[in-house]
């Protein structure tokens, strides 16, 4: 079945890998508290579409919402309003065969801490439908890849770097060859040679598998790196869409950072600050 | 059609598969919680051969056998019925701590075979434990299973398990709708099963508005017709009173059970409570 889907889609080159139309997400307190306790609208109505074989950077500060739209797009939450499709699927009509198509990292490395990175990730693979000789197989040479060597993958992953942990995050997403591979924040609280090679890893993807990635960031240099077209999320809305060069021309030149500026109103790193107690 | 089932067979495994390496990682626990078993059911053993001197009188040693028997089997029932039902509501708590949740209801696993394979897993752990518990038990206190009809008591205990698997999927619905304090009230439901199914004396005793409630706990019957199956030596037939209620409640709590999880995973999806905590 899910080879059927994969096949199908493959032949079909002109549907959008992900489309999401007027999409909202409001979340309500848990408990009513005099003088606070207000609804929190995450996401606003965003509408946007990632073509298949693109890079799609996601810009946004702490609490725009970013991750709030990953995880409707990782069908881990509905939306109150509008309509997500993968591949032409809708996710709430054909969620199955919509988790066939996507695999996503989050900021968070979440595995299993007392299993191994091999234990995890064959795991991990089987959900997937990888029988375990094949998963130990690519394990060993996308770990390698990434920098990991062969002793620390029986190494419990408790016993590793956050940067080890997190590559093993991204070597599970990469291990059951998603079409449509969602990235929160993958390289966030990285070493500067972590994030590059993770970064290099994201790019030969797209290439050698014909992957489709949603990024999301709020690290600009990351972000015109990676991307092919990059969207601005400002407090739950998107802003801006295009290429790099695109939004410079239309919102006065500059760099990615003074686009940011001019839509925003304020300079990225000030935003993360302020916005960073508004919850998503 | 086959190899469907064979597909989804495999998806399940790898929840058992899963399961027994955590046990291996986290063995030192598995000692603890094999010792407490042990520990707590020689206890009650102790109590039933220290009735006549608590009770300040003599006792026929036939009926004191009887007594230690008849604790033992509810003692060792409930553990086995006990771990079914807190390794299955646990599922989600412990996925929230660990930090997996997400990625496992992302995974494209239909939820009844998730369920299914956290089921084998459970049934793996809980017989092994409640082997190692007669046994340890078997070599401190004389266990008289002489009269016992062993393949009646196989099948009550199978059919006990089914029957919590269905209460217990019920249960883990609670750490899924509240993330901070669902699982204690599923062990809350498990502390009242407990009180109400017979575990170390007759229901009979219990007040009225209890009898309700032991009526519709699977616990009640299988307890009732392991003891009529190991005491008295009752075949099938005999404890078929017991069995067909127990059947009954599975059969009725397994989908009930499903259907209430796949609300509440909707629910959580709606209310963004599908995420780690912890």
């Amino acid at each position: 079945m899910a080879i059927e889907v994969r096949e199908r889609i493959r032949a079909e080159k002109k549907t959008a890998a992900l489309a999401a139309c007027a999409v909202s997400k409001a979340f309500k307190p848990a408990r009513v508290v005099p003088g606070g306790g207000m609804t929190v609208r995450a996401v606003d109505r965003v509408s946007l579409s990632v073509w298949r074989g693109e890079i799609y950077g996601l810009l946004g500060a702490n609490g725009s919402g970013k991750s709030t739209l990953i995880r409707l797009f990782s069908t881990l939450l509905t939306p109150d309003t509008g309509t997500v499709s993968i591949f032409g699927l809708d996710i709430d009509r054909d969620e199955l065969d919509v988790k066939r198509l996507i695999n996503r990292v989050s900021v968070e490395a979440s595995f299993f801490k007392k299993l191994s990175a091999m234990e995890n990730l064959v795991y991990a693979g089987r959900l997937y439908g990888v029988p375990p000789d094949e998963s130990r197989r690519k394990v060993v040479s996308i770990l390698r890849r990434l920098g990991i060597e062969d002793p620390r993958m029986k190494e419990p992953l408790d016993k590793l770097s956050r940067g080890m942990q997190q590559k093993v995050a991204i070597a599970r997403a990469f291990l059951t060859t998603p079409m449509l591979l969602l990235l929160d924040e993958p390289t966030t609280g990285l070493d500067i040679r972590s994030k590059r090679e993770v970064q290099t890893f994201v790019r030969d993807l797209r290439d050698e598998h014909d992957a489709t990635i949603l990024l999301t960031t709020h690290d600009l240099d990351e972000a015109a790196r990676l991307a092919d077209r990059i969207g601005i999320l400002h407090q739950g809305r998107l802003v801006a869409e295009g290429t790099p060069e695109e939004l410079a021309a239309r919102h006065g030149g500059g760099t990615l950072e003074d686009v940011f500026m001019t839509l925003t109103g304020r300079r990225l790193e000030d935003a993360d600050a302020t916005d960073a107690e508004r919850p998503t | 059609m086959i190899a469907d089932v064979g597909a989804q067979l495999g998806l399940a495994y790898a929840f058992v598969e899963r399961e027994v390496a955590l046990s291996k990682r986290y063995w030192a626990w598995e000692i603890v919680w094999l010792v407490y078993g042990i520990v707590t059911s020689l206890s009650v053993a102790y109590i039933g051969l220290a009735a006549p001197t608590i009770a300040g009188g003599s006792s026929d040693p036939a009926a004191v056998s009887r007594l230690v028997l008849y604790l033992l089997v509810g003692t060792i029932t409930w553990r086995f019925l006990g771990l079914i039902f807190e390794q299955m509501a646990e599922t989600i708590a412990w996925e929230r701590w660990e930090g997996t949740i997400e990625y496992t209801f992302m995974a494209p696993v239909p939820r009844v075979t998730h369920l299914l394979g956290m089921c084998g897993a459970t049934l793996v752990r809980a017989v092994g434990f409640s082997v190692a518990i007669l046994a340890a038990v078997a070599l401190f206190v004389p266990v008289d299973l002489s009269h016992a009809n062993a393949l009646a008591a196989i099948v009550l205990l199978l059919v006990g398990a089914v029957a919590f698997v269905g209460l217990a999927i019920g249960s883990a619905v609670f750490p899924l709708l509240w993330t901070e304090k669902g699982l204690q009230m599923a062990y809350i439901v498990q502390a009242v099963v407990l009180l109400v199914s017979g575990v170390y004396y007759p229901t009979t005793i219990l007040p009225g508005w209890m009898q309700v409630l032991s009526f519709i706990s699977p616990a009640t019957y299988v307890i009732r017709g392991m003891r009529d199956a190991l005491l008295d030596g009752a075949d099938l037939g005999a404890v078929w009173p017991n069995l067909w209620p127990a059947l009954v409640v599975g059969a009725i709590s397994i989908p009930l059970g499903m259907r209430v999880f796949l609300w509440a995973e909707r629910h959580a999806k709606r209310t963004g409570r599908l995420k780690r905590s912890g």
